[in-house]
């Protein structure tokens, strides 16, 4: 590096310079792994610790050490398996429709129709609505059986409105993320989509490719990386969906909606049961890194070839 | 059997008009390349045969059969492209057999063909590969076994050998003559690359601006050009352009004089020219010998030697910057006065609308 450009002063012992490198760079990045690690650990450590304490904010008389209290507690509740089960339900069926959608919305948008430049901005638009706001909007002006657009609609051809939040309370809450994170997929895909060669295209023409064997042997293997990047930054953050759940139905009707995140926040501050919900967000950790172990395996073997 | 016609070819761009109206023959087993400046349409006019670009107007014929309206893969056309798009998620042997498993050929039908076609090019212990891991050599084979996969019966190349470098490119060269003969297909290129068009064609077709400037064999292009912009367009270096002024016609052919007031003879048919006229006269590098009583005087301003070869870049009147090639290693120095002489047949005259006056006598190479 530049010891090569200055050189050791003359006198100097010449391998003094690079012996003291390691030690002056780990102290200059010090500070900033301190901060991170501080950041991380000491949350990490203190929820493992309340996990196994007896800690409810409503009666502090009764603590001490639980031990596995908590954690038998929670897995013989049955809320906790069905949190669980939206938890991956809500993580797969958003993760579907939004790269499927997504898949064919970049291949639409990158065909050249008037007013296509409008239309890309639009379709982008939901993604810079805020979660509570994007909820709201569909929980009252969507989705409400009277003032609801869908609601109108239905009256309009004399069916009876559907009460979605009551009756497809899952659905409900998976349409609202899924048009949350639509354009996220679309923004990826579609940039992936213009990368595309259209050399290669045209060889596949001249091969005999039909444009749905254009799309299935050129376009889609050419999105697969993108795909696989959508899917993991998507599956980051819909592990842990709130915002949505807690304006529209917060987890109910009785549990249909309730997701991890959202259990560990009604055990914490519904509840006030702070070992308890410690003990959630240890297995949230847990699934956490179990899907991201998965995920980040296939996705950097894809990334790499 | 593949013979090809277009009738009156036009391509525009909205109000652009690309390709001007193109009428051309192409018989079977021809190899037909096409030249022309950057721009001049060269690729638009090889998608249209392709199929890739939808023709405006005119008749494009593949045996005597109307194809405008036919698609890519229905009219038995092949298509080499310069990037050569290869595939890159699918193994060198999937990319070549990707046509016939298109058209749902049994697999061991197109794994035979696929390693024909390897065996061919000499691509076999690369079927397992992907593209990303040929050299650019390798690559182009696959592209080209590709095309022959698919049996075409016209093989149409877009310039398959500019990203490869000069040695390679030789090389392949070579080859592509050896399949043009070995698959007996009639093969249209594209080429900047002058050794490239002279040494494949059968025949040239020079393009400029969206129109055909001449058509013929690569000699008779050479010996005959018809007008300026091919006279300087074939043959490297270019043509000297001198201008000169008509002393008189005779049975020997139109006598100039030369801006120094020397007088030349030169064997072309001077119908309708009159004494006085101005004309330029095309003089080829290599067609100028040092001669100590030749007619052309000049001062030597830059000497390249290559070895093989010598240029001489000559300042002579009305031109400052003659070119000409001499054989071996020439001693000339710099600033020295030299004096050329050229053959009379070598010797080419253009009237001011730049077509060529035509030769009295043809070549004896060109029929
Ligand atoms: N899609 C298009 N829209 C408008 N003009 C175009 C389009 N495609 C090509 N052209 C024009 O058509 C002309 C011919 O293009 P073409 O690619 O055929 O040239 P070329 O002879 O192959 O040149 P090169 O030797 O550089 O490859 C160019 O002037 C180009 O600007
Ligand atoms: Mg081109």
């Amino acid at each position: 590096m530049s010891a090569s450009l200055t050189g050791p002063a003359p006198g100097h012992d010449a391998k003094a310079a690079p012996a003291a490198r390691p030690v002056a760079r780990s102290l200059l990045v010090m500070p900033s792994v301190l901060v991170l690690l501080a950041w991380m650990i000491v949350p990490l450590a203190m929820t493992l610790w309340f996990s196994v304490r007896q800690y409810n904010l409503l009666d502090p008389s009764i603590h001490g050490f639980a031990g596995i209290d908590n954690y038998t507690y929670l897995v013989t509740d049955p809320d906790f398996w069905a949190s669980l089960e939206n938890t991956l339900i809500l993580l797969v069926a958003v993760l579907v429709i939004t790269v499927c959608l997504g898949t064919l919305l970049a291949v639409l948008f990158n065909q050249p129709f008037p007013g296509r430049n409008v239309a890309r901005v639009l379709a982008i638009s939901p993604f810079f609505v805020m979660p509570t706001v994007a909820a709201l909007i569909w929980k009252n002006l969507l989705m409400h059986p009277i003032y609801g657009v869908l609601g109108v609609v239905a009256h309009a051809f004399g069916v009876p409105p559907v009460d979605w939040f009551a009756h497809y309370p899952l659905f409900s809450v998976i349409a609202i993320v899924s048009w949350e994170w639509l354009p996220f997929a679309l923004l990826i895909l579609l940039t992936a989509v213009q990368s595309l060669d259209t050399d290669q295209l045209e060889a596949a023409r001249m091969d005999g490719a039909g444009s749905i064997a254009q799309f299935f042997f050129i376009t889609l293997p050419h999105l697969s990386r993108a795909i696989s990047v959508v899917i993991m930054i998507e599956t980051i953050f819909l592990l842990s969906v709130f915002a949505e759940i807690f304006v529209t139905t917060a987890g109910g009707p009785g549990n249909a909606t309730t997701n991890l995140a959202f259990l560990i926040y009604s055990r914490a501050l519904l509840q006030f049961d702070v070992g308890g919900a410690s003990a959630g967000g240890m297995v949230a950790i847990l699934l956490a890194n179990i899907v991201a172990f998965f995920l980040v395996r296939t996705v950097a073997r894809r990334l790499e070839t | 059997m593949a013979t090809l016609t277009l009738r009156n070819i036009k391509k525009a761009y909205g109000a652009a008009e690309v390709i001007k109206g193109i009428d051309l023959d192409i018989e079977d087993r021809e190899f037909v390349v096409f030249v022309g400046p950057s721009g001049c349409g060269k690729s638009t006019l090889l998608r249209m045969i392709a199929g890739l670009e939808p023709i405006t107007s005119g008749d494009l014929s593949i045996d005597g059969k109307r194809v405008n309206e036919v698609g890519p893969a229905d009219r038995g056309l092949a298509m080499v492209f310069q990037s050569y798009a290869l595939y890159p998620h699918m193994t060198v042997a999937q990319n070549m057999g990707f046509a016939l498993r298109l058209a749902k050929v049994p697999k061991a039908e197109r794994d035979a063909k696929v390693a024909e076609a390897a065996r061919i090019l000499q691509l076999g212990p690369y079927l397992e590969r992907r593209p990303k891991d040929l050299s650019g050599g390798q690559r182009q084979r696959v592209a080209i076994g590709r095309a022959i996969v698919r049996a075409p019966k016209v093989f149409l190349f877009d310039e398959p050998l500019s990203n490869l470098d000069a040695a390679l490119r030789g090389q392949t060269r070579i080859e592509i003559a050896k399949l043009h003969e070995e698959l007996a297909v009639t093969m249209i290129y594209v080429t900047h690359d002058q050794i490239e068009a002279m040494t494949l064609a059968d025949k040239i077709v020079v393009l400029q601006a969206g129109r055909i400037e001449q058509v013929g064999s690569p000699l008779e292009l050479y010996h005959h050009p018809a007008n300026i912009f091919v006279a300087g367009f074939i043959g490297s270096p270019r043509m000297n352009m001198l201008p000169v002024a008509v002393d008189g016609v005779s049975a020997a052919g139109v006598s100039v004089r030369l801006p120094s007031g020397v007088a030349l003879t030169i064997p072309c048919s001077g119908a309708g020219l009159s004494a006085g006229s101005a004309l330029t006269l095309g003089i080829r590098p290599e067609a100028l010998r040092p001669d100590e009583n030749g007619p052309i005087a000049g001062t030597v301003k830059l000497v390249e030697r290559l070895g093989g070869l010598t240029l001489l870049h000559v300042e002579t009147e009305g031109i400052e910057d003659m070119i000409v090639q001499l054989e071996g290693l020439s001693l000339v120095d710099l600033h020295q006065q030299v004096r050329f002489s050229a053959d009379g047949a070598a010797l080419h005259l253009f009237d001011q609308a730049g077509q060529a006056l035509p030769a009295l006598a043809r070549h004896s190479l060109v029929a």
